[in-house]
């Protein structure tokens, strides 16, 4: 039976030892926990924050939907991601995946999967604002993005 | 049917979401994006490259053969940039 992965997509910060201790307490048949942060990175100290422009209701289906394929993937214990919408400033959580299993392939390699996955089929889209206070524009997808699922699709 | 637009396909067409009554010629996803891109400048602009367009019927991804339903939620966006 397949694990139940818990899914949030929220405007409020998220803190990682708690989601942890969520997937773990009691548990003494968990060998290996994989957290996975991504943060919002200030550009050589040019980006003020991203502004995360989401698709109520499909992020939620669509990151339940990969939750779902990298449980069924992957032998998981447990299974936690959390994406934050809205203005993110440099240096803040942007998302989070804890893959707990009983040892650490599995939770290694469905928090890379997932990533993968989030980052150009979750409905998210980055906007910038810059220190000087201006607008920066829309970040553009990444061929690198395309590859990466390209290549798990080839595993699977 | 809904339309909702994001990011700067919303930006170009000015708004974020809007209600149309589409002519009995438009089956599919593309002619949808082609019949849409005719009806103004801020159409034409978000949708100069069709190719580059993301489409969702009601929360899933579809490609742009996929026939469009009698009714539903029909979102047009960029490519994502998640995670």
């Amino acid at each position: 039976m397949a694990v139940t992965p818990r899914i949030s997509v929220q405007a409020e910060d998220f803190d990682t030892a708690a989601e942890i201790e969520r997937i773990t307490a009691g548990r003494r048949d968990i060998g290996a926990v994989v957290t996975f942060s991504g943060k919002c990175r200030d550009e050589q100290g040019t980006l003020a924050a991203l502004e995360l422009e989401h698709y109520p209701g499909m992020a939620e289906a669509e990151i339940g939907r990969i939750a779902a394929q990298a449980a069924e993937r992957w032998n998981l214990l447990g299974l936690t991601v959390i994406h934050r919408y809205g203005k993110i400033p440099a240096g803040e959580n942007i998302v989070l995946v804890v893959a707990a299993s009983k040892s650490r392939a599995a939770s290694f390699e469905a928090a890379n999967f997932l990533m993968d996955y989030l980052k150009s089929r979750a409905p998210f889209w980055k906007k910038e604002h810059h220190v000087d206070g201006s607008e920066g524009g829309w970040v553009e997808a990444k061929q690198s993005d395309e590859d990466a699922l390209a290549a798990w699709q080839r595993q699977s | 049917m809904k339309l909702v637009y994001f990011a700067w396909i919303r930006e170009r067409i000015g708004k974020g979401s809007e209600t149309i009554e589409k002519p009995e010629s438009v089956a599919t996803v593309a002619d949808l994006l082609a019949w849409l891109s005719q009806q103004g400048e801020g159409y034409a602009a978000a949708l100069a490259h069709p190719e580059v367009i993301r489409v969702a019927i009601d929360h899933e991804h579809v490609e742009h053969d996929t026939p469009l339903p009698e009714d539903g939620e029909i979102a047009l966006f960029p490519p994502m940039t998640g995670g």
